[in-house]
């Protein structure tokens, strides 16, 4: 029988880590882009899509990201799409981070003082020239701290990417857990190693929270 | 290709869904309650508990809320039998559930409790209250009216994070509709259905906790 070190059990849960941090990426980059488009439609049409949009919001936002995979599992090779778990977890993530940003962002564009819209208007911007020189600057400062904190909650979220059978983090520990037979080892440095690569970020978050409202207050 | 869906099929395995329903539910509820519980007392300790027990609660919540659910469950259910802890799937859930939501809510009650304005704590003590009393008279019911939007999210995130209980071969909802996929294969139809029911519980849930926290946690 082959004897497993600790060593050996943290450089494989390193090797599987990157998949995870790729994954992210994916789903943070993707839904922020998606995100971004959902917010500039639902600012710039009427009612209308701003229903559709806040349903969108909703459905996301009221369904657990598990049946979410699922679905983007299941629904990929109904359309005959070839479902590698990979192409359908960065699909299901990077719609659930839009529906997430996308309120978050909103909430952002919100707290923008009308005025700042009326201003604009008045001097003639087009409604793409009044986003883009007046409102989003000053959102996105608002918008930085919040997004940063979602970035968490997004790696959290590849976790269970897991369950669909793609290889990152926890997969991997649930697999090296079975090949060891030391499961309270593995999920140990599991949860440590999420530690590792969430904290930070959360810190970052707290940290540009705190000067950002400074500087706002000011 | 032509896709076509069999929601029949689905529809009629609706005792376990209904069993799944009632698992889930009564999850959420056990986790709520104790959750919320465990936070009151957590968040006390963070704002005015002594330096060691801030410390240790502070720790606890940051490696709570940095790590993933399943994560926190598969090392509950697989990792503490090892080390001598035999739990059932059910147990395991909601101890797990249990943990997740009041690292949330101790932060989330916290900053309501940092809210409170110093003057209504030191009326409170020019009226001789003890410290105990401020706490739960005058400190708490506002801080919770405060925070009570925030924590209504936070236990639909829980009560949807209990999908994931199903991994672990609890009979909730989520593993439900995976029995029923592997009875009839209609696995899509499986997950769109339990997905809807997710969608409609939370929106009821939502609705519950807004009639239910001003009646009876911050009387109104």
């Amino acid at each position: 029988m082959v004897e497993f070190t600790l060593w050996d059990i943290l450089r494989n849960l390193l090797i599987a880590a990157q998949w995870t941090v790729y994954l992210s990426l994916v789903a943070f980059v993707g839904g922020g882009i998606v995100g971004l488009l959902l917010l500039v439609l639902r600012l710039a049409r009427g009612p209308v899509v701003r229903r559709c949009v806040a349903g969108y919001v909703q459905l996301f936002q009221g369904t657990p990201l598990l049946m979410q995979l699922f679905l983007s599992y299941f629904g990929l090779a109904l359309f005959g799409i070839d479902t590698s778990p990979w192409v359908s977890a960065a699909l299901a993530l990077t719609l659930y981070s839009s529906a997430y940003l996308t309120d978050i962002w909103r909430g952002c564009v919100e707290a923008v003082p009308k005025g700042q819209w009326e201003a604009s208007g008045s001097l003639a911007l087009s409604f793409g020239e009044q986003l883009r020189h007046v409102i989003l600057p000053q959102a996105s400062r608002l918008a930085v701290a919040p997004t940063v904190g979602f970035l968490v909650q997004v790696v959290k979220g590849t976790a269970l990417a897991s369950v669909i059978g793609f290889v990152e983090l926890t997969k991997a520990g649930s697999m090296i857990s079975n090949a060891t037979f030391r499961p309270f080892v593995v999920y140990a440095c599991l949860a440590l190693m999420y530690f590792a690569l969430c904290f930070p970020i959360s810190l970052c978050a707290r940290a540009l929270e705190r000067k950002l409202n400074h500087a706002h207050r000011r | 290709m032509r896709i076509q869906l069999d929601f029949p099929a689905v529809l009629a395995e609706w005792p376990l869904l209904l069993t799944g329903v009632c698992w889930t539910i009564g999850l959420t509820a056990v986790a709520t309650v104790i959750g919320l519980v465990v936070g009151v007392a957590f968040a006390w300790s963070r704002a005015s508990g002594p330096a060691w027990l801030k410390l240790v609660v502070g720790s606890y919540v940051e490696l709570i809320r940095n790590t993933p659910f399943i994560v926190q469950l598969f090392f509950i259910f697989f990792g503490l039998p090892a080390a001598g802890v035999k739990l059932t799937p059910e147990t395991a859930a909601v101890i797990a559930m249990v943990i997740n939501l009041s690292a949330y809510a101790t932060e989330i009650i916290r900053s309501g409790i940092a809210a409170t304005p110093p003057g209504q704590i030191e009326a409170a003590q020019s009226l001789a209250m003890g410290r105990m009393q401020i706490f739960t008279r005058v400190v708490l019911p506002p801080a919770l009216a405060k925070v009570w939007t925030a924590m209504t999210g936070q236990i639909i995130i829980v009560m949807l994070g209990s999908a994931v209980c199903g991994q672990i071969s609890v009979p909730e909802l989520s593993y439900a509709a995976n029995l029923i996929q592997s009875r009839n294969f209609r696995s899509f139809e499986a997950s769109i259905v339990a997905t809807l029911v997710y969608l409609v519980l939370a929106i009821v849930l939502r609705r519950l906790l807004n009639w239910a926290g001003p009646r009876l946690l911050f009387g109104r």
